[in-house]
């Protein structure tokens, strides 16, 4: 589903985010994405989801070669993948319910199906009753699982999140993780960047773990 | 499907339209002085032009009485007058022809001027005979009534032809150099307005940074991310159009009554011409199509700028 080869990412500023980069996630697998604080777990998400360019390699995401991707077709192939941060990127003039409808009123769905899914994925995090509030009236562990429903309402087969429990207390924490494997039951690929490792120890899934830039260690494959 | 798809595409845009001016609503102060901006701004030169066309009307009534006096030579016989009528009738661009004697224009002076004894002492009569020509004002010109002027000035029998309103056509070229300004103005302004809905368009922008981040983020194309900003300078055009149509009919009305006391005095049919009906329609279109522009032209310099980090 995603495979890396030898792939480089210089910034601006001439520091070599990740370098030499190789790996491989299958379809349907789930894996943790660790390492120490700059080690370039952000910048290996943001290649993925285009948000960054590799410098050089080779980067495919579901057959998609992204070197290739030109710049006008970027929106739709966000599309297919669920974003989840830790900083949850909200709108906080929109409710609960505008914000998980938002990639499907982009995507041009009609009005009686967003309202389904809406409500469907607002089920899956358990915030049903919450559809018509704000987010800032919600706790930091509520508002993840919003960001967590928009990411995955439009059924995306990829979710990766960058450090999604980072502001959480250790039993949210095992709650968030809980979701994500409950995605990842039905098939989504899901890559998640965090620094819990007491918490992924317990989780029966493979690290990726980098240092510098460089791939330290990949676990066996899961499944 | 493709009906369901164009009913769903309309729909959008309704939903789009209907939540920026909600979003225009929620800031009825700023909104409202960004209308009087561009309300002022249009109503501006659109008043100007209205005047104008006021004038223009002014000059086309008075074209009725335009008339041509030919003084004739010393020596010129009643006869010879006479027979200078009747050729003078014959001319297509000339209605009525009349002659007025010497000693007619005399009598006449002696009348209007109580100087009758004093008149009577002088050897001859000073005074020429003059035959009135009236052009015929339905194809008149400007420069038609100059080119008869010049033709019947070289007749043998005339001394001099003088147009008795030779402020007719001052008039006339003072409306032309207007109307040239106006469309100066006019453009200058559009241009202002222009700036100001692109201003304030990039200030909205700059508002809504990390809101354009995550629909980026989640995969808005920026046909979808420049919709709600396109709808806002409409909004704001063509709100502000109806307020320089407000405007307009507020100057019209102010300055109604004394042009029409004047008007009276002159013993004139004259009245004020508003055009409120086809302002109505030019200035929230011109305002329209402005803040649309507006909005595109800021939406396009702003909009590549902010990318998701
Ligand atoms: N936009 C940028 N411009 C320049 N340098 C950057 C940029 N983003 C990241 N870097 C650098 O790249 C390196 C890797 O950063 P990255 O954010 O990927 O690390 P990380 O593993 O996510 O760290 P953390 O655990 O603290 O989030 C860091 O040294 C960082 O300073
Ligand atoms: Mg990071």
């Amino acid at each position: 589903m995603i495979t890396f080869t030898d792939v480089y990412k210089r910034y601006t500023n001439q520091y070599e985010a990740l370098s030499g980069l190789s790996f491989e996630l299958a379809k349907g697998e789930m894996a943790f994405l660790t390492g120490h604080s700059g080690a370039g777990k952000s910048t290996l998400l943001k290649l993925i989801a285009l948000i960054e360019r590799a410098s050089h390699g080779q980067v495919l995401v579901n057959d998609q070669n992204l070197m290739r991707l030109p710049q006008g077709k970027i929106p739709y192939y966000r599309r297919q993948i669920g974003l989840v941060f830790q900083d949850h990127n909200l709108l906080h003039d929109r409710t609960v319910f505008d914000n998980v409808a938002l990639p499907l009123v982009i995507a041009g769905e009609n009005h009686r199906e967003i309202g389904r899914r809406v409500r469907a994925a607002l089920d899956k995090v358990g915030l049903l009753n919450k559809e018509r509030n704000l987010p800032i009236a919600l706790s930091g562990g509520e508002q993840q699982r919003v960001g967590i429903a928009r990411a995955v309402v439009n059924r995306p087969p990829i979710l990766l999140a960058d450090e999604p429990t980072g502001n959480l207390d250790p039993d949210l924490s095992r709650d968030i993780m809980h979701l994500f494997e409950q995605f990842n039951q039905v098939g989504v690929t899901v890559f998640i960047a965090t620094h819990d490792l007491e918490l992924i120890k317990t989780l029966p899934y493979r690290q990726v773990v980098l240092h510098k830039g460089r791939l330290a260690k990949q676990g066996e494959q899961s499944r | 499907m493709i009906n369901l798809n164009i009913k769903n595409y309309l729909l959008r845009h309704i939903q789009v339209m209907l939540f920026t001016l909600g979003r225009i609503w929620r800031q009825p102060l700023a909104s409202l002085m960004t209308f009087m901006v561009i309300g002022i701004a249009l109503a501006l030169p659109a008043s100007l032009y209205v005047l104008l066309k006021n004038i223009e009307q002014v000059s086309t009534q008075w074209d009725d009485v335009a008339q041509i006096s030919l003084f004739l030579k010393q020596n010129t016989s009643d006869t010879q007058a006479q027979q200078l009528v009747s050729e003078l009738k014959a001319w297509p661009e000339i209605t009525a022809v009349s002659y007025q004697s010497a000693s007619q224009s005399l009598e006449e002076f002696r009348q209007l001027s109580g100087l009758g004894s004093l008149l009577d002492t002088l050897p001859a009569n000073p005074l020429p005979g003059v035959v009135i020509v009236k052009p015929d004002s339905t194809d008149l010109q400007p420069d038609a009534i100059g080119h008869l002027l010049s033709r019947l000035e070289v007749l043998p029998d005339v001394e001099q032809a003088q147009l008795d309103m030779e402020w007719l056509q001052r008039l006339r070229s003072i409306n032309e150099t207007g109307q040239r300004g106006i469309s100066i103005l006019g453009l200058l302004l559009s241009l202002s307005v222009l700036l100001v809905i692109g201003n304030t368009i990039r200030l909205a922008i700059l508002n809504q940074q990390s809101e354009i981040r995550v629909i980026k983020l989640v995969g808005g194309t920026n046909t979808f991310i420049r919709r709600p900003f396109l709808y806002t300078g409409f909004w704001y055009g063509l709100l502000g159009g109806l307020v320089a149509w407000l405007t307009l009919l507020f100057t019209m009305s102010l300055i109604n009554g004394p042009i029409n006391e004047l008007a009276s005095q002159y013993n004139s049919q004259f009245t004020l011409v508003w055009l409120s009906g086809s302002m109505m329609l030019i200035l929230p279109f011109t305002g329209m199509l402005l803040g649309v522009m507006g909005a595109w032209l800021a939406v396009g310099r702003h909009l590549s700028a902010i990318e998701p980090t």
